[in-house]
């Protein structure tokens, strides 16, 4: 157990479970880009003619909010907490962006979607890291706060019209050169921050730090809880980036646009190899368990499935996939 | 003066000895009942012929809830939590209904028998699959919620299904007096027979044991595996009555989980039962439940948008969880 | 009933266990009469804890055999234990806090009233059983626990340092008790520091080192000795490793100001009145039996806890941690002997050193790699540590973890360092390198407080020694004079000049 055990991996290099567990362990992006890779052709087999560059246009498209509402997960998950207020925050933030077109303006409209996320996230961050409220239970109770708030709004609101912009229509529903979503403008730039901020600043350093051993890093001089409001102050803005995708991708806003995106953005962090216990994973990953989630859908959709059947199947994926990694890492 | 008084409250303490212990016991309890008074009072001030009907009405509204909160509260005690309550009601009610409707009074008998039974295996497998997997307990629930909540919807697509006549009759109406609602008779009995002889029992106190402290149950000699596995039966057990409540109230079942699962959290957490396990009992959350509905229904009546519930709904949630961390970082400080 | 081939109550044979690449016991045995009771000593890492736990069903061995009145015994539980006759009690008293105590009896399936005798004959006898576990002093919960485990009468009781967080009237009680057990068909295994108690209680001793049986003493006149001689192995009778230790201290002028000054340090519990002075360029070592307040001490001086009284000045100015950053930032940065609270152990050696350089705001934007690694790669190559598993803490070894801790704080320059017991559980080779470390902090300048539970430690690190007893200094020795049984005499706060009283009759015996 002391060295690494190069030895049985040269004896054996495949067969072995310990090789097995290894990459699971190390880089679970490798059976992960597999098992995408499987998808792709189960749908071809089971619809021949099927993967196309467009048709890969629209899998990615509906992807993109699904992975960044998971990477909201991720960040929080990395700290050893989770964000179930995702959901409320991007459909409030979308909302109200999208009753504020009509008067105020596209660009007003769109601060004032991040502005109204930004205070949910603070308030959130501060139950979390200064009041030690459990983040289950403080997610849960904004994400009513939220909710409520949001159907009073409406109704205060019921006068002027829902509009998506037209930069947020282009963003979210259209594509370039026939195939490649415009969302990916903003995706990748800004997943490309996310998975370089974790490697490489110290805030993604801290946030590895607090989820693998909290005591470790107040002794070594991390104050948590500023770390925990900044954490939560950026996942919900994240999370009205999403909402603004999926605004734009529906072509509509309403205070329940994303609540069923809550479990599917848990189930692609947890699918992409981040414990939820703290301290394990990464963004890359998460997008790929995003890619595969919109794929098992697209799969189960092709196949005539219910959408209860969906339901269950993630479900028991999310139990099997945390299960696997609980093994693997478990293990020194 | 003082000695008079001293003398008189040492008298007093001879005759109410037990009430004042109780109250020394509970005092979470005893400002429970107090908040539903002062509730009580408020809306018998909005609505001046606020009543029987009025409590019927709520007797029937908070059955599923308070069997809901019950069945929260009974897993957080032991240490855990179940976020697929809703899930688990919303399944066994579709079960129930669906293979209650157009049959004898005799099979529906079998059937609520059947359903209760589901219930139990339901949060068996919840709690079996913690155990075997040591994956933590929300991920767990939070991931079972989908599957019961997906297996419901195989069943039926839209809200259907049927009760038995007796079984609705059970839970509705007046018992005795118009102010007595037989949903509340039912909930006593329900927690009279089942929650107070196994609190009393060794199995109940190994639930408390696991909940309040791992380690020192387990060095009690208290079988810390298979006790996690029957609190989440028990959970299961009471999900399936608040499922069956659910079936009862409507006369038929909705594949969709309704809001139960965070009703009942905040209800717990309002009841006076600790996250951290070990502590609280079920007559809180019951109580907490109660104050939840007398809080959304005086809002409707001063003509607050009933949304604005939900919102008192998390203030509360988050305002009783940091109250009570609060209160639990003074206590350490001496 | 007795016969000849099972004379013995309990005998355990060449019980070993590891933990991972750890060696908790190699071969500990240990051989119970009946009627007697029989004292289980060991330095700390010697492997008490391990043996206990495996008796008592906490742990399963790797080897070894074990039998109970003849008959083979191996519990894989505390409950199992209990049917097999050996029940525990634990220093962290085995009560439910939630419940009162009488359900506490009702779960373990003892009668309340032989509880009720045992506990009037331990000095608690208005206890009301109706109280809520919760609510009583530790103290009191431990007596419980006793009572209990007492009243469900077992072949064999094992009491780990029972006497531990007792007030004097009820240690006094509670001996008497054990006392009683002497020459009856029960057995009780005593599990204690105090030599004293030993001495008045028990039959005789089993001592465990490095995890083997070294030795069992009939305990009387001498023994004492005996059982130190035993515990301490061969006392390594070589000079200081560095000779320029007690020169540092040589070295410091009247007019160096300390580093670091603690005037009356108190805290809630244990820790009373700690007052020293830490200059710049000394190794100060600090000695303490367990539980005689350094544990709070050192969690004051990081920053972690809020002092009950008390004064802490830093270079002259009088200094208030509120969070270790606090301290951090005032120079003082503190190495724990508990790795588990020091590492992150899924992440990378870098990482983990790297870490306190990311805790101020100001450094949360992009790291300096290449700064970063010089660094980083300049602590691993001072402290040499191990890196062909660097992707993982908890793949190195212990010894190498614990040089990752001190690289963290290395890496940064340090001014005044607080290491409790940071050797603890390591190689004999790491330990020499991290001695030979502290020296060379020390020779460039820094302050080093080194608490130890090893004594030999002081003369091969230190400059002087302060001793901790009961939450007061109680003496201080130049590392010259520091030798172990001197140390050990001040720890149990015998003075110097007076010795052990059993120790002293068996030198005229």
């Amino acid at each position: 157990m002391t060295s690494v055990g190069t030895g049985t991996a040269e004896r054996n290099p495949w067969l072995t479970r310990a090789t097995w567990r290894r990459i699971l362990r190390d880089q679970p992006l490798i059976p992960l880009s597999g098992l995408l890779i499987a998808l792709v052709i189960v749908l071809q087999l089971v619809q021949p003619g099927i993967v196309t560059a467009s048709w890969a246009g629209v899998i990615v498209r509906q992807a993109v909010p699904l992975a960044i509402l998971a990477g909201c997960q991720t960040l929080a998950m990395l700290t050893g907490g989770i964000d179930l207020s995702v959901g409320a925050v991007a459909s409030m933030a979308a909302f109200v962006m999208a009753t504020l077109v009509n008067g105020q303006g596209p660009v007003v409209a769109v601060l004032a979607g991040l502005g109204v996320a930004l205070a949910a996230g603070v308030v959130t961050g501060v139950g979390i890291g200064v009041f030690k409220v459990h983040p289950l239970i403080m997610t849960l109770g904004m994400s009513l706060v939220v909710l409520g708030l949001v159907a009073v709004y409406q109704l205060a609101m019921v006068l002027s019209g829902v509009v998506i912009p037209d930069p947020i229509l282009w963003l979210g529903s259209e594509t370039s050169f026939g195939f490649l979503p415009n969302s990916l403008f903003l995706f990748v730039p800004l997943s490309a921050v996310i998975v370089l901020g974790l490697r490489r600043s110290g805030y993604g350093r801290l946030l590895f730090a607090v989820g693998d051993n909290a005591i470790a890093a107040r002794l070594a001089g991390v104050r948590i809880w500023q770390v925990l409001i900044v954490l939560y102050t950026l996942s919900a803005l994240l999370a009205a980036i999403a909402g603004f995708l999926i605004a734009g991708l529906n072509k509509t806003a309403s205070p329940a646009l994303v609540e069923s995106a809550v479990l599917p953005s848990v189930a692609a962090a947890v699918i992409g190899g981040t414990s939820i216990l703290g301290g394990r994973g990464g963004f890359a990953g998460t997008i790929v368990g995003a890619l595969i989630l919109t794929l098992l859908t697209t799969l189960l959709t092709t196949l005539n499935m219910p959408e209860a059947m969906r339901q269950v199947l993630f479900g028991a994926i999310i139990v099997v996939v945390a299960a696997a990694y609980t093994r693997v890492t478990g293990e020194a | 003066m003082s000695a008079a008084t001293e003398a008189l409250g040492r008298r007093r303490v001879g005759v109410g000895e037990a009430v004042t212990s109780w109250i020394r016991r509970s005092p979470w309890i005893v400002a429970l009942i107090g908040l539903l008074v002062v509730f009580f009072a408020i809306t018998k001030m909005l609505v001046p012929n606020y009543g029987a009907p009025g409590v019927q009405a709520l007797g029937i509204s908070i059955l599923p809830n308070a069997l809901a909160a019950v069945a929260q509260a009974i897993v957080v005690i032991s240490g855990g939590i179940d976020l697929s309550v809703g899930s688990m009601m919303a399944l066994t009610s579709v079960v129930s209904a669906v293979l209650m409707k157009g049959q004898s009074d005799i099979f529906a008998v079998g059937v609520v028998l059947g359903t209760l039974a589901l219930g139990v295996l339901l949060g068996a497998i919840n709690g079996a699959l913690i155990v075997a997997t040591r994956v933590p307990d929300i991920v767990v629930t939070l991931a079972m919620s989908f599957v019961w909540a997906g297996v419901a919807l195989l069943i039926i697509h839209t809200p259907g299904g049927g009760a038995a006549p007796w079984l609705m009759e059970t839970i509705r109406g007046p018992l005795v007096s118009e102010w007595i609602p037989r949903g509340l008779v039912v909930l006593a009995v329900l927690v009279g027979a089942i929650w107070i002889p196994l609190r009393r029992s060794n199995l109940g106190l190994s639930l408390f044991a696991i909940g309040s402290n791992r380690l020192a149950a387990f060095r009690s000699g208290v079988p810390v595996d298979r006790m996690k596995i029957v609190s989440y039966a028990l959970t299961g057990l009471f999900s399936s009555l608040a499922g069956l409540a659910l079936t009862a109230n409507t006369g038929n079942a909705s594949p969709v989980p309704g809001p139960y699962t965070l009703e009942s959290i905040a209800a717990i957490v309002l009841g006076g039962v600790s996250l951290a396990g070990g502590r609280g009992g079920v007559v809180g959350p019951i109580l907490a439940v109660a104050v939840l509905y007398l809080i959304r229904i005086d809002l409707q009546f001063i003509g607050i948008n009933p949304n604005f519930g939900t919102v008192v709904q998390g203030v509360i949630l988050i305002g009783v969880v940091m109250l009570g961390s609060f209160l639990a970082l003074r206590r350490v400080r001496p | 009933m007795t016969t000849v081939g099972t004379e013995l109550l309990l005998d355990a044979r060449d019980i070993s266990k590891r933990y991972g690449a750890v060696v908790a016991l190699r071969s500990a045995s240990l051989a119970v009469r009946p009627g007697e009771v029989h004292a289980l000593m060991g330095a700390n890492g010697a492997g008490k804890s391990t043996l206990v736990k495996i008796l008592s069903g906490g742990v399963r061995a790797d080897g070894g055999t074990i039998s109970v009145r003849g008959r083979p015994y191996g519990a894989h539980s505390p409950a199992e234990a209990r049917r097999g006759g050996v029940v525990s009690v634990y220093q962290e008293p085995a009560l439910i806090p939630d419940l009162d105590v009488r359900s506490n009896l009702r779960l373990t399936a003892t009668a309340v009233e032989p509880v009720r005798h045992w506990l009037a004959e331990l000095g608690l006898p208005d206890l009301d059983v109706s109280s809520m576990v919760r609510d009583l002093p530790l103290a009191s919960l431990r007596v419980i626990d006793l009572a209990r485990a007492l009243a469900i009468e077992p072949d064999v009781l094992m009491l780990d340092e029972i006497t531990a967080a007792l007030p004097a009237n009820l240690t006094e009680r509670v001996l008497e008790v054990v006392a009683r057990h002497r020459g009856t068909e029960r057995s009780i295994i005593f599990i204690s520091h105090r030599l004293i108690e030993i001495g008045v209680v028990c039959d005789r001793a089993t001592v465990l080192r490095e995890g083997a049986t070294v030795g069992v003493v009939d305990v009387g006149a001498g023994s004492d000795d005996r059982i130190v001689r035993l515990m301490l192995g061969e006392i390594s009778r070589r000079a200081p490793a560095v000779a320029a230790g007690p020169a540092g201290a040589g070295a410091r002028t009247p007019e160096t100001a300390p580093r670091l000054t603690a005037r009356g340090l108190s805290a809630a519990t244990r820790l009373r009145d700690v007052s020293f002075d830490l200059y710049p360029g000394e190794v100060l070592g600090l000695v303490a039996l367990e539980g005689q307040g350094q544990d709070e001490l050192f969690d004051i001086l990081a920053g972690s806890e809020r002092p009950a009284g008390g004064e802490l000045l830093v270079d002259g100015a009088h200094v208030s941690f509120h969070h270790p950053a606090d301290a951090i930032r005032a120079g003082l940065v503190y190495v724990p002997a508990d790795r588990a609270e020091a590492l992150l152990m899924q992440r990378s050696v870098r990482e983990n050193i790297a870490l306190p350089f990311s805790g101020p705001v100001g450094a949360w934007g992009l790291i300096n790699v290449r700064g970063e690694r010089r660094k980083v790669d300049a602590a691993v190559r001072t402290l040499q540590i191990d890196t062909r598993a660097a992707a993982e803490v908890r793949r190195l070894s212990g010894g190498n973890q614990q040089k990752v801790t001190i690289a963290r704080w290395v890496a940064g320059g340090v001014r005044t360092m607080l290491c409790f017991d940071p050797t603890r559980g390591i190689d004999i080779g790491t330990k020499q390198q991290i001695y030979q470390l502290l020296r060379e902090l020390a020779a460039a300048g820094a302050a080093v407080l080194l608490y130890t539970s090893e004594l030999k430690e002081i003369q091969l690190a230190c400059d002087r020694a302060i001793v901790v007893f009961n939450g007061r200094v109680v003496a201080e020795i130049p590392a010259l004079e520091a030798d172990e049984p001197t140390l050990l005499r001040a720890a149990y706060d015998l003075k110097p000049d007076e010795a052990i009283p059993e120790l002293a009759v068996g030198e005229t015996a």
